[in-house]
């Protein structure tokens, strides 16, 4: 066989094989355009069925109701002092104004039915109303009153009436007075302010998140005071000060493995000692943060340390040349040329700790919280925690509430990760 | 006093040192004929009276957040009825609780005499501690204050000694991370063995049945419990395999996408959006799994005429495959980038087509550093909490079949560790067992893929 014909064979062999290569290229490329695809198709899913979830929880529904105050039914006198006002039985009057607005309620359980699609915190707008205004007892006043959640998620979904009777919790009876309600125009959705202004509840309609954001922003401030300077002056100490020795290293290796301990040891970590060893009180946000700030520590001395690296050692020694000490290089030069990396390794961090649930269950932050807190010693839960107990209860409009919830704590991360974003773009120096 | 005015005292009255003190070397040397006969420019000796004077009371003030409670509660303790001296620890730690709860004013209705009498002794206690506290603290502060300024000689070698105090802050913090590794290892260990003492490591690593709810009382049914982890262990394992069967395949090839064939502007887009997954808190994960992921497979299961718990290993599993897809293909990225171009170029130059040029020349040189990656993602599976609490149940079943509801190590420690419990039960102890297992496997992991991943670094630097 002469060599041409080799040649031409070999030619032929590739060029039979081209189609089949050609093939599997495409297959290949489309596999990996796939699996982009597939991330950001989840994405998409999770941000749309929590989105669709959780957006009718920022409205709520009111009825509008003609109360008369009655001072008998009241059980006060014509005069009544601020005391009597506060405890005067306000259920009665609702019931007499709904009784009075649908007289074909007659039977006991009606009346139940008809009372139960009232929230329970009704009664507190009229005695808000006569606590401000106490001339007005005696009067008949239009009042609108918050109704309950089972009603609330009956109006929001108003194609529910579709399903037999047995599907839904609304009765077809309650279902006709709903609808004399929204003909007259004595219903209506609203701006569910509640929902920031108060804290957890029973009541899926009377639950809002304002405990636990606060609970969340003081935890968050306590693990930003610590771990921010702790985790510059570690960073800066490894990069600047640090001998190259095993001590040095074994630092290194603590650091680079504490980032990958799971977030539940840090729990573990916070429940023996502080709890168990100390005598610290559960849930409070000055253990969470503390916690926090062990876990947050590892993240922010890891980018401190590419910040202040990036930091080119001619500013060093230009400072040091004209009589600088090294502290002075340090915190006049370094520092300020490598915090926008800093603060964007910081942001990062707190992001991460603002959505951090598990080691925070394991330090008692997971309960049952009505009172806003308002320091660092305060019982309190925080926005994750708040999430995961309301995505446990049973009351199917706690649902709703949770993904508002998220929402909220989505909205948070996604301000902080574009501050972050903006800051390494923004202010950032490359050399 | 309140708290926050104490401690915005103690912050403002160090900045009061520092001016005063800066004021005062400014003056002596310009007596002196000019600030150059001072030894350290003024500032120096400002910040060495700030530091005299708001140090010491600050750290003291720390150290009083974090003990100060206990202290109280051992002073409360040496008041007592003589009837308290002979309860058991929990028993105490409960009427404590209660006495606690009183006194901050909560629950009072309905409770016993004796307890609001306790009660009313523990504010008495309180209040008195933190008088006491308020008053040594704002006396140590003013006369660090005091000390500092009226120390300032012109010859004190103020910079030297405020460096020295930054050096030793300096050192202290980068020991915090040795800390927190020895804290984590001596907590939990210790708990460990008190919990060996009264079941057996052998029982506990190898027993296949797993029911720690110990009953209330001694001589109730079923008062041992069970503490063999080989359930939670196939429990743990099993779901991890379903998240890495989802992940590893779609965060490779999602990264080798990204990296090798999508132009920058493609690339501009994607990877953020991919990254968003990141950083979705895992309790939100928890939630679609439970909500959406799960009730969604139950369906298509019953469609197919299988059995589906509502609380499945599977519905777990594929969500937390999809959190850990972009720490793959992050991971990946940078060990793709990281393979010289020339590897490339050579592989081109032989006719190679692009595909033919990843599968047999870029990931083969890539690899150790993938399976680093990929190492780094087991632990973060094993260790993930809130998903499997969320959506894969509580039930201890030794099983392979990914429909049925499983539990895994990480469910465990939170049951168990959630509430108020006491410290000495088995049930407690228990978990810092299970806690002492996902650390060590963990830490395992972390090492061996650190490892992979530096020397792998190494070869191409």
């Amino acid at each position: 066989m002469s060599s041409g014909d080799y040649h031409k064979q070999t030619r032929d062999l590739v060029k039979n094989s081209l189609a089949r290569r050609y093939r599997k290229e495409k297959i290949f490329r489309s596999l990996g355009l796939l699996s982009v695809l597939f991330g950001i198709a989840c994405v998409l899913v999770l941000f749309g069925d929590i989105g669709s979830k959780g957006i009718g929880a920022f409205e709520n529904t009111w009825i509008k109701l003609d109360v008369k105050l009655d001072p008998v039914a009241l059980g006060v006198n014509e005069s009544p002092t601020t005391e009597e006002l506060q405890h005067a039985n306000y259920d009665a009057v609702i019931k007499e104004a709904l009784w009075s607005r649908f007289p074909d309620a007659t039977t006991r359980a009606d009346k139940k039915a008809l009372f139960s699609l009232v929230s329970s915190s009704a009664g507190d707008s009229i005695r808000r109303l006569l606590l401000k205004e106490p001339v007005k007892l005696g009067q008949t006043l239009p009042v609108w009153v918050l109704a309950d959640d089972e009603l609330d998620t009956f109006f929001k979904k108003i194609h529910q009436l579709r399903l037999p009777e047995s599907e839904r919790s609304i009765t077809d009876k309650q279902v006709v007075w709903i609808e004399q309600w929204i003909s007259a125009g004595q219903m209506e959705k609203r701006f569910n302010r509640l929902f920031f202004e108060v804290g957890d509840s029973r009541e899926p309609e009377q639950a809002g998140i304002r405990s636990a954001l606060t609970g969340s922003v003081l935890t968050l401030m306590v693990t930003l005071c610590l771990s921010l300077p702790i985790g510059v002056a570690a960073a800066v100490y490894l990069e600047e000060f640090a001998a190259k020795n095993r001590f040095t290293d074994f630092i290194e290796v603590n650091i680079n493995n504490l980032a990958a301990v799971p977030s539940i040891i840090f729990g573990l970590l916070g429940l023996a000692v502080f709890i168990g060893l100390f005598g610290m009180v559960r849930s409070v946000p000055l253990v969470g943060g503390l916690v926090l700030t062990f876990m947050t520590l590892p993240t922010i001395i890891i980018s401190s340390r590419a910040a202040i690296k990036s930091v080119p050692p001619s500013i060093r020694e230009a400072a040091l040349g004209i009589g600088a000490s090294q502290m002075q290089v340090v915190s006049q030069h370094v520092i300020p040329l490598a915090m926008p990396g800093i603060l964007t390794g910081a942001i990062i961090g707190m992001a991460r700790a603002l959505g951090e649930t598990a080691p925070l269950l394991m330090i008692g932050m997971v309960a049952f919280i009505v009172d806003i807190p308002h320091g660092i010693t305060d019982p309190s839960t925080v926005l994750p925690v708040q999430i995961y107990l309301w995505a446990d209860s049973s009351e199917r409009a706690f649902v709703e509430k949770t993904s508002a919830a998220i929402i909220v704590l989505l909205a948070f991360l996604v301000v902080m990760n574009a501050a972050a974003v903006w800051l390494r773009n923004r202010l950032e120096r490359r050399w | 006093m309140s708290v926050g005015a104490l401690f915005a005292c103690l912050l403002v009255l160090p900045v009061l040192a520092y001016i005063v003190g800066q004021q005062r070397a400014l003056r002596m040397g310009l007596m002196l004929g000019g600030i150059y006969r001072l030894h350290s420019l003024p500032f120096y000796y400002g910040m060495m009276a700030a530091i005299y004077c708001g140090v010491p009371a600050l750290v003291l003030a720390g150290l009083w957040l974090l003990v100060g409670d206990s202290v109280n509660v051992s002073v409360l303790l040496s008041h007592v009825p003589d009837s308290w001296s002979n309860l058991t620890d929990s028993e105490r730690a409960l009427l404590l609780n209660t006495v606690k709860n009183v006194a901050a004013g909560q629950s009072i209705v309905g409770q016993p005499d004796d307890i609001v009498q306790v009660a009313d002794l523990y504010r008495g206690v309180v209040s008195r501690s933190h008088a006491v506290s308020v008053i040594v603290l704002l006396t140590m502060a003013v006369c660090g204050f005091a000390w500092g300024v009226f120390s300032i000689k012109p010859e004190q070698p103020a910079r030297l000694q405020v460096e020295l105090v930054g050096r030793i802050f300096l050192v202290a913090c980068a020991c915090v991370a040795i800390l927190t590794t020895v804290g984590i290892v001596v907590s939990v260990l210790f708990e460990s063995l008190r919990f060996f003492k009264v079941v057996s490591w052998w029982q506990f690593l190898f027993g296949l049945d797993w029911s720690p709810q110990i009953a209330m009382r001694a001589d109730q049914a079923g008062s041992s419990g069970a503490f063999g982890a080989v359930p939670l262990f196939a429990g743990t394992l099993l779901i991890s395999m379903i998240a890495m069967l989802v992940a590893v395949p779609a965060g490779l090839m999602s990264a080798i996408y990204l990296s090798e064939y999508a132009n920058s502007e493609l690339r501009r887009w994607m990877k953020p959006l991919l990254e968003l997954l990141a950083g979705i808190p895992t309790v939100v994960y928890g939630f679609f799994a439970a909500l959406t992921v799960a009730p969604f497979i139950r369906e298509i299961g019953e469609s197919m005429g299988m059995v589906v718990s509502s609380e499945s290993a599977l519905a777990a599993g594929l969500v937390m495959g999809v959190m850990i897809i972009p720490f793959i293909s992050s991971l990946s990225d940078d060990v793709i980038n990281a393979v010289p171009q020339a590897m490339r170029d050579g592989s081109y130059a032989l006719g190679a087509t692009q595909a033919e040029t990843i599968i047999n020349v870029i990931i083969p040189a890539a690899l150790p550093g993938i399976v680093g990656g990929v190492l780094l993602a087991v632990s973060r599976a094993i260790g993930e909490t809130m998903i499997v609490v969320m959506a894969a149940g509580m039930s201890a079943k030794l099983t392979a079949n990914p429909l049925e509801a499983v539990t895994t190590v990480t469910v465990q420690i939170a049951s168990l560790l959630v509430g108020d419990q006491e410290f000495d039960s088995a049930k407690t102890l228990a978990a810092f067992a299970l806690g002492l297992v996902l650390f060590v496997v963990t830490l395992l992991f972390n090492v061996i893929a650190l490892r992979i991943v530096r020397k792998y670094r190494e070869q191409y630097e």
